[in-house]
């Protein structure tokens, strides 16, 4: 650019400053934005690391082996340890005493017994032959096979000692003692031993939960949504109902658990920790999230679509079932399912209707005793043992899958049911 | 059941009418509020049948309010009060015997900004009568979408995408589809609020074209800024001002012979 003598404002060295000064600003601030886009992104990658790191073990379990011979009147005397215990003996006839014995018999998981007896009773052709079966190891045998017990510590600092150490290295060497795909996790309730604990009495505790809170929330919270946004005259009261609902959103979790405590159990007398009562706090909770949502994805609908319904004659029904509300449908899934996503990630207010029981048995129906994902979590943290604690990461990893499920779902129909003007 | 019939078999207007064309609608001393506001100040309008009435006037002086009043739009409006008395064949449509839904359906309307329903062409017309009932089966109401298609002159251009949307065609074809909407529940009267703003002026010709068809059929009232575009459709025009109806005549006379200042101060562009 040449510089001639009658520069113009555009063309001076004062301008040119202020370009540079504008160029640098906008540089500096693409540059803020990607910290902290790269520094958010650092601390989820070092989240999840941690969590698949602590947590992808727990998708194996260690298995033994073994040939039993399902003796008739043993298993008429339901006898189960004895055989399983008769059959591993048989792995190492070197062992004769009773200490050696007893080593022996903590290799297997308290819980294998029944697993044998689970077996003849689905097959009970199999009494009196003999059979190979796999039956869970013992949780300490499994995290040592996975290396979490130092071998190198001394004998008696070590949670397994010498002889158990010898007796799975053979095990291991023969084949007899393998790692595999640890199904018990997806299939059992809780446990008092890692080895037999499993999270699908959660799982099936929240779904139970989510489907009370779905049916409560989703239709009362969009008529109530649809009645504000669209009848309703906009005057004190309306205010005041409005002002109150953003205020119930804000509200502590924990708040509407109390309230589930004194109205649902206290006053309705409903039983504790029952999914039932979860689900009828949690759709407390969730309201004002979906009200809230309902109500943006309404107003959004431009008025001209309303203005064209009524003007060919359509009442102001016609016009909200017709046309408002079908468009305004995908934002409103949206906000259920965060809302949903949200409760299903929900702990504090079940601690205070007695979701937190330690429970074994799969729930059937929406009043027997159940737990859920994250409270599932919150207990088995809470675990001192070392298999509880790759559980916990397990659970963890399992509730991120379904939250990430829910978010995709929300965000696959917003994509779809979007339209533009 | 066609339009025309039914036009021609209504009673005719009771009290007021000019000796020669029957008056559709009269609107007498009409006021309207918006809170304390008042948008309008005691209007005397006479629409006569089969006839284009153009309200023109500055902006924010009250013609679409006016517009509104005559099929109860502003019902829907939040504090809007009216008073006086405006009557569709001799009848109070603010009455108590009257019902403002069904009215709409009566008296029709077509906005600023085109505003088709986001769905198919077909169900963008189908829609109201479907919902009054106005055809029975799918052959019926086949037949009542390419009736008023091929009245707003739109038939041609889309009778190969009727499933296609209707937000999809240009914003001179989607107006015409409005009409055609609106057309569609056999109106008697058809409202137009600056019906051709939002076009360029190709699409605006046929609009005016179009508007000049229909007036055998219906009765039209439009409003407009275009000083031209009322000159050429309407026969009759009504100037407003502040709220006011300074005059309002047969259109030949408003644009050559203004007995109001403000009418000839705004006509001729001195001021709007
Ligand atoms: N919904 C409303 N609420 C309050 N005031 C309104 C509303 N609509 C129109 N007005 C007021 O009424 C007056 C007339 O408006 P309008 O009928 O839209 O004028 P025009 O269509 O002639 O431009 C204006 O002063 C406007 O501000
Ligand atoms: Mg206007």
């Amino acid at each position: 650019m040449t510089v001639t003598a009658s520069k113009s404002h555009y063309q001076s060295e004062e301008f040119a400053r202020r370009l540079r000064g504008r160029y640098a600003a906008e540089r500096n601030f693409k540059i803020a934005g990607i910290a902290a886009l790269a520094l958010a992104s650092m601390m989820l990658v070092v989240l999840l690391t941690s969590i698949v790191s602590k947590g992808y073990t727990a998708f194996q379990q260690a298995q033994v082996r073994l040939e039993v011979t399902l003796d008739k009147a043993m298993v008429e005397e339901r006898n189960y340890t004895a055989i399983l215990r008769q059959a591993l003996y048989a792995q190492f006839p070197q062992i004769t005493d009773r200490t050696g014995k007893r080593t022996l018999n903590e290799l297997l998981s308290s819980g294998a017994p029944y697993e044998l007896e689970a077996l003849v009773k689905q097959n009970p052709a199999i009494v009196g032959t003999t059979q190979t079966v796999w039956v869970r190891a013992d949780d300490e045998v499994d995290q040592f096979v996975k290396g979490n017990f130092p071998r190198t510590a001394p004998e008696s600092e070590r949670r397994l000692n010498d002889a158990k150490i010898a007796a799975i290295d053979a095990m291991t060497a023969k084949g007899t003692l393998v790692q595999a795909f640890n199904t018990t996790l997806f299939s059992a309730g809780d446990s008092r031993e890692a080895e037999q604990a499993g999270i699908w009495g959660a799982i099936v505790g929240s779904m139970l939960t989510l489907m009370v809170t779905m049916l409560l929330s989703v239709p009362i919270g969009v008529a109530a949504a649809v009645y504000l946004e669209e009848f309703a005259p906009k005057n004190k009261w309306t205010d005041l109902i409005e002002v109150n609902i953003n205020n119930l959103a804000a509200v502590p979790s924990i708040i509407f658990g109390l309230l589930g405590l004194a109205v649902f159990l206290g006053f309705f007398g409903l039983p504790r920790s029952a999914p039932l009562v979860g689900g009828l706090v949690m759709a407390l909770m969730t309201l004002p999230v979906i009200i809230i949502s309902a109500r943006v994805a309404l107003k959004s609908v431009p008025p001209s679509i309303r203005e064209a319904a009524l003007g060919i004659g359509a009442s102001p029904l016609q016009t909200v079932t017709h046309h408002v509300l079908p468009l305004a449908m995908p934002g409103i899934l949206t906000g259920t399912i965060i809302g949903m996503a949200r409760a299903l990630g929900e702990t504090a207010p079940l601690l205070m209707i007695g979701m937190v029981a330690f429970i074994v048995d799969i729930p059937h129906g929406l009043t027997d005793s159940a737990t859920v994902l994250p409270v599932q979590i919150y207990m088995w943290a809470d675990s001192p043992e070392r298999a509880f604690t790759e559980r916990t990461s397990a659970a963890i990893m399992i509730l991120l899958g379904f939250l990430i499920l829910m978010n995709g779902l929300a965000v696959f129909l917003r994509k779809k049911f979007e339209r533009r003007w | 059941m066609s339009v025309q019939t039914q036009i021609h078999t209504k009673p005719q207007a009771a009290a007021r009418t000019a000796p020669a064309v029957p008056n559709k609608m009269v609107a007498r001393d009409v006021k309207v509020f918006y809170g304390a506001k008042q948008a309008l100040k005691g209007i005397n309008v006479e629409i006569q049948e089969n006839k284009v009435l153009a309200l023109i006037g500055p902006s924010g002086c009250g013609k679409s309010t006016f517009l509104r009043c005559l099929n109860r739009m502003n019902d829907t409006i939040e504090n809007c009060r009216v008073e006086g008395l405006i009557a569709l064949d001799g009848e109070d449509i603010y009455g108590k015997g009257i019902d403002a839904v069904q009215l709409r359906a009566r008296v029709g309307m077509v906005f600023q900004k085109p505003n088709p329903f986001p769905k198919s062409i077909y169900d963008n017309i189908a829609y109201g009568p479907r919902i009054h009932g106005m055809a029975t089966g799918r052959e019926e109401l086949d037949e009542v979408v390419e009736k008023s298609l091929q009245r707003a002159g739109l038939w041609n251009e889309v009778k190969d995408r009727l499933r296609e949307p209707g937000t999809g065609l240009s914003g001179g074809q989607q107006q015409r589809l409005c009409i055609a909407r609106a057309i569609a529940v056999s109106p008697e009267v058809i409202l137009m609020d600056e019906p051709c703003s939002a076009l360029d002026p190709i699409a605006t010709a046929h609009i005016e074209e179009l508007i000049d068809e229909l007036r055998e059929n219906f009765t039209i009232v439009i409003v407009t800024h275009n000083m031209q575009q009322a000159a050429r459709v309407s026969q009759k025009t009504a100037f407003f001002h502040l709220g006011d109806m300074v005059e309002c005549d047969d259109t030949e006379e408003i644009f050559t012979n203004p007995r109001d200042e403000r009418t000839q101060g705004y006509i001729t562009g001195r001021y709007g």
